[in-house]
């Protein structure tokens, strides 16, 4: 029953962090490669934690993304909760895969993301993003394993620390 | 990974009505971004939660700032004399050029008092850093450390020491967002010095270039033809740089030319940038807003204020 009692704050700050390295600056070049980390990081902690993060959480993720990026109010937290609920519909079938596959399953994931941003743009009539957001999804891609290898020992941390305190002796 | 846990039991996760959670979000959301594009109406939700975020900037911003004081702060003395010395010189010119700055300003005001027509001062200026922080990669904004509460307002002119950078699009109370003249949504009405011909000048998406589309075949204008603001619009105030003219051509079919200008100030590289009021008016009521800021006003002699 560890995850019941596990603190949520450390997530609430892997999720800030995620927003803040979407922001942090890079070199222009470096544009097309930098890879969409809040979607990311919703995917893992709703696929993980499913009672406890979720649609909601996603959406006030998403509008922070928002307003860092000085953005259409709303886009990423539209884009963001529809990926949230699909890995909270899938998240049994999802956690069971082979790492390939669930990597496959981020990468559909975060095409849905980007497509949704893509449209949004569109009927907003902002000036398209061009071929970078596609390459974006590809490098979240294949990041995905590495940055779930992460992610999985800080879970385990949290959830083995709060169990520690919890433990009757 | 763990295959099976307690909270995620088909049976006692069924019913947790996620996905009437999400339709409702989603209209939310459509709502918010309908609001939000016709701009004003969500103001003050985004200021609000722009000061809940300001945090992170800082948070994103700190390393770079650090960067740049460890930088300063590491200079060697000869370095530092150096620089001392070239700022010395530097000055020196600026101050004689200044001279006849004072009595070209005077005549003009005089030949301007003949025509009966009130001469353009401008008003007061405000130091603004840009914050190290990535917004949108696909346009060109930039964040600044200065927000309505230093007296920042929506379509305030952005310039540095080489020519116009750009304007507020969005004052919120710590920081402002500003968009760059090259920006592919941004128009500026600009003047050629040397005909005093006068069109429009449209961000191309990139940093080091400028399109005019309005310019007609028999347009007076030659290569290294120098843009300055015309004024027109209200939103910049005239006469200051815009960019430099570098490439003009044109099919014989087409009823305008296209000619694309290097912007004077270099986007790319900029780090500080100054706010300016060019309205008189407006520039002592926000003179008169924060007079106790330190950082609220250059002296009167650098900025050209007049009472």
């Amino acid at each position: 029953m560890s995850r019941h009692s596990a603190p949520h704050w450390p997530v609430w700050l892997v999720l800030i962090g995620a927003i803040a390295l979407v922001s942090l600056p890079l070199p222009g070049f470096m544009t097309p490669f930098r890879p969409p980390w809040a979607a990311i990081a919703i995917i893992y902690w709703v696929m993980m934690w499913p009672r406890v993060f979720g649609v909601g959480s996603a959406w006030i993720i998403g509008l922070l993304l928002d307003v860092m990026q000085g953005e259409l109010l709303g886009q990423n937290a539209l884009a963001l909760s529809v990926i949230s609920y699909l890995t909270l519909r899938f998240h049994l079938q999802i956690r069971i895969f082979p790492l390939w596959q669930l990597t496959m399953t981020v990468f559909a994931l975060l095409s849905i993301n980007a497509f949704i941003l893509f449209w949004i743009d569109g009927v907003a009539g902002n000036p398209p993003a061009g071929f970078a957001r596609w390459t974006q999804v590809l490098v979240g891609g294949i990041l995905w394993p590495p940055v779930m290898a992460i992610m999985d020992r800080i879970r385990e941390r949290i959830e083995n620390r709060s169990s520690t305190f919890y433990v009757p002796r | 990974m763990e295959l099976s846990t307690p909270d995620s039991d088909q049976r006692a996760f069924r019913n947790t009505g996620y996905g009437l959670r999400l339709v409702v979000l989603c209209i939310l959301s459509i709502a918010v971004m309908v609001l939000d594009h016709n701009n004003e109406h969500l103001k003050s939700m985004r200021q609000i939660l722009s000061a809940a975020v300001h945090p992170i900037r800082l948070i994103i911003d700190a390393p770079f700032s650090l960067g740049h004081w460890i930088g300063d702060s590491a200079a060697t003395r000869d370095e530092l004399t150096e620089e001392n010395r070239r700022l010395t010189e530097q000055n020196l010119i600026q101050s004689a050029r200044l001279q006849r700055y004072v009595a070209l300003e005077a005549e003009n005001a005089r030949l301007r008092a003949l025509l009966d027509s009130t001469a353009k001062v401008s008003g007061r200026v405000l130091i603004g850093e840009i914050m190290s922080v990535d917004m949108n990669p696909f346009r060109h904004r930039i964040t600044i450390n200065k927000g309505s509460n230093d007296g920042a307002y929506v379509g305030q002119a952005l310039i540095d020491a080489d020519g116009i950078i750009g304007q507020v699009v969005r004052d919120q109370f710590f920081s402002a967002e500003a968009l760059l003249i090259t920006d592919i949504d941004h128009a500026l009405p600009v003047e050629i010095v040397r005909s005093r011909l006068r069109t429009i000048a449209m961000g191309s998406g990139d940093l080091e270039r400028l399109t005019l589309p309005f310019l007609p075949r028999n347009a007076d204008v030659v290569d290294g033809d120098i843009l300055v603001t015309s004024g027109l619009g209200g939103t910049f105030p005239p006469g200051y740089p815009v960019g430099i003219i570098n490439k003009i051509s044109g099919d014989r079919g087409e009823p305008f030319l296209i000619v694309s200008a290097q912007p004077a100030a270099s986007l790319n590289r900029i780090r500080e940038v100054l706010l300016i009021w060019p309205d008189p008016d407006a520039a002592q009521r926000a003179a008169a807003d924060d007079q106790d800021s330190p950082a609220a006003s250059l002296p009167d002699e650098a900025s050209g204020e007049q009472p």
